[in-house]
């Protein structure tokens, strides 16, 4: 459709307006959230999942921004969600209790992480960033262990209690506040990520992923753009690890552990990586595959969790989304001769 | 002091059993394999069925660990990993974490979680004191066999045809493919050998390093601290790495138990901003 217009009006051709044309929002997209919040009222009993969706899905969101558009792969991503989960869980603890302020503790914090981290990480080859991904997020995990006495160790930090959001909204048993305290961070969030991939800069992303070494040649400063990228998802990930604690009022060692970095890769390869709704649709997908498959093998989900990966890697590309697409092809194809 | 020393160097020798097929693997066809320790894994629990249910002995199960790993590696690369050499490191690093998944819960589903535990004959039980150091037999048992096997690996590396047509693949596999060295074939040879090697070190080490359906994920990580500190274009690095690694790790886990795993997990960190190809491996352009 876009090439088809540049053909008529040449000014829609310009960078600029190819760039607007991308950004535009689809009615699906709207209607996505419209629905998002109408589950509030119509599924009261299950807020508590829609909850776990929502800090999911903006936990792969925050992957999918170095993985699905800077092509960096990691395997601690946990290391960002953990490292959030404990700075909000521990400044509830200690009497700070806004949820605000600890969401942006948490994000500065593991942005901090991030920052730092990617000198290590934007250095040689996949396998050594999948080392040292992994690296970071083991260290982390056995220095949580080790200072049980300020994390709790394995026992899991309790105690944590939340004031009211803004200061109007407390937190209830059924999970109400903190379904839509949760997905109201992940669309402010979404909503940035949006403008951020189809920036220049998100341009600029995408075109180091295809081949770095030409886009430095083209005078891109490559490395600034990474760890600019690199800083933006910790952060992302910290809020997410930060909104678990504070929704749950518990953290565990758990947020550290190496099946969480491996289940967000999962999330995102499920809905397709590259994509900003692959990240929600994975996140959608992989909760109620896990709610359904635990409450028929309770112990052994596992198992099908990884026969789905092997076989996403095996026979389907480009995930959920990509057989969406694909299929929409298809029947405009039939369409078209019809 | 020197117990631990040895202790230490025992482990590092069965870790360099454990790894040294996921060396050539990563080091030929460039494929992150991540569920090497599955097939270790495999190893392990077939010894445990045989001797604990069928009372086989612990001698016989040593080359039956070997061969039958090496053959569930050989279908699997021809069935399985075949399809996934051209892919990206991503697709090869997700798959290979789907297999240990599914491995995993297999075990759980038939063998249950518990930790496993095997009785070794009479023979390699108690210790023996030596120069005034106390070692456990086993562990000497261990270190014989582990070095025999290094030996033996370096000699067909370097003196065999069959080795200097791997290492040719392992340089450059188009020229090597070139040349009419049937680079699809040494690969699955290599593959199953190295799974068999796994195998292997999953026997010998069920009593020293435990067994249950986490074994995978939990010496995951130390594999690939051996392969990325030793690289992987020598036996020798991953070789010198293992040992490294496996006296670094008791010794840090016998003074300094609160921080024991967080040295070696530093270390790594350091070794690789320092020389992202390994300690010992050399600059290659991929």
């Amino acid at each position: 459709m876009p090439q088809f217009l540049s053909m008529i009006w040449p000014g829609r051709a310009t960078s600029r307006g190819k760039l607007a044309d991308a950004a535009r929002w689809h009615p699906l997209e709207i209607g996505f959230w419209v629905l998002a919040l109408a589950l509030l009222w119509l599924l009261p009993t299950r807020l508590l999942l829609l909850n776990e969706i929502a800090i999911l899905a903006l936990f792969a969101l925050s992957l999918d921004l170095i993985l699905g558009y800077a092509g960096i792969v990691s395997l601690g991503h946990a290391a960002f969600f953990g490292l959030g989960a404990y700075i909000a869980g521990l400044l509830a603890r200690h009497g700070m209790n806004d949820p605000i302020l600890g969401l942006l503790a948490a994000g500065a914090g593991a942005g901090l992480l991030g920052l730092l981290s990617s000198f290590l990480v934007l250095r040689g080859t996949d396998l050594t960033k999948l080392m040292v991904t992994l690296g970071v997020a083991l260290i982390l995990r056995e220095l949580a262990n080790k200072f049980d006495a300020i994390t709790g160790g394995a026992d899991g930090l309790t105690g944590v209690t939340m004031g009211p959001v803004l200061g109007l909204f407390e937190f209830d048993i059924f999970g109400s506040t903190a379904y839509l305290y949760s997905l109201s961070v992940l669309f402010v969030l979404f909503l940035v990520a949006r403008q951020l991939v189809h920036s220049p800069f998100g341009l600029m992303l995408r075109a180091i992923k295809g081949n770095s070494l030409r886009t430095s040649a083209m005078g891109v400063p490559t490395n600034l753009r990474l760890v600019t990228i690199y800083t933006i998802a910790a952060a992302y990930a910290g809020i997410a690890g930060g909104l678990l604690a504070q929704t749950t009022q518990f953290v565990s060692l758990d947020v550290l552990d190496f099946h969480r970095s491996a289940d967000v890769l999962l999330v995102l390869v499920l809905g397709g990586s590259g994509l900003l709704w692959g990240a929600i649709i994975g996140a959608v997908a992989f909760k109620l595959m896990y709610d359904w498959l635990a409450a028929i093998t309770p112990q052994y989900w596992q198992f099908w969790v990884g026969m789905a990966l092997v076989a996403i890697v095996l026979f389907g590309r480009g995930g959920l989304l990509g057989l969406a697409g694909m299929l929409r092809d298809r029947l405009r194809g039939l369409g078209g001769r019809a | 002091m020197l117990t631990i020393l040895f202790d230490g160097f025992a482990y590092g020798m069965l870790l360099f059993v454990l790894a040294c097929g996921l060396s050539i693997t990563l080091g030929l066809m460039n494929f992150i394999n991540l569920a090497h320790g599955a097939f270790a894994m495999a190893g392990g629990y077939l010894t445990v069925v045989l001797m604990n249910r069928y009372g086989v002995s612990f001698f016989l199960c040593l080359p039956a660990g070997f061969i039958a790993t090496a053959f569930l590696g050989a279908i699997l690369e021809r069935t399985l990993y075949v399809h996934l050499y051209g892919k990206s490191h991503l697709d090869q690093v997700l798959f290979s974490i789907g297999l240990v998944f599914m491995a995993m819960s297999a075990i759980d589903y038939f063998m249950g979680a518990q930790q496993q535990l095997i009785t070794l004959p009479d023979s390699l039980r108690g210790r023996i004191d030596l120069f005034g150091i106390s070692i456990g037999v086993y562990r000497l048992f261990v270190i014989g066999i582990c070095l025999l096997l290094a030996v033996a690996l370096q000699l067909v590396l370097s003196k065999t045809r069959f080795g200097s047509q791997l290492r040719a693949a392992v340089d450059d596999p188009r020229v090597a493919q070139g040349l009419g060295i049937n680079v699809n074939l040494i690969f699955s040879l290599t593959f199953a050998f190295g799974s068999g090697l796994a195998g292997l070190g999953g026997v010998l080490g069920a009593e020293i390093l435990g067994l249950d359906p986490g074994f995978p994920v939990k010496f995951m990580i130390y594999f690939l601290v051996v392969i990325s500190v030793g690289g992987t274009t020598t036996l020798t690095g991953p070789f010198l790495a293992s040992i490294l690694l496996g006296i670094a790790d008791v010794a840090g886990k016998y003074y300094m138990p609160k921080i024991g795993s967080f040295i070696i997990y530093t270390i790594m960190v350091l070794v690789l901003i320092w020389r992202p190809q390994g300690l010992f491996g050399r600059a290659t352009a991929r």
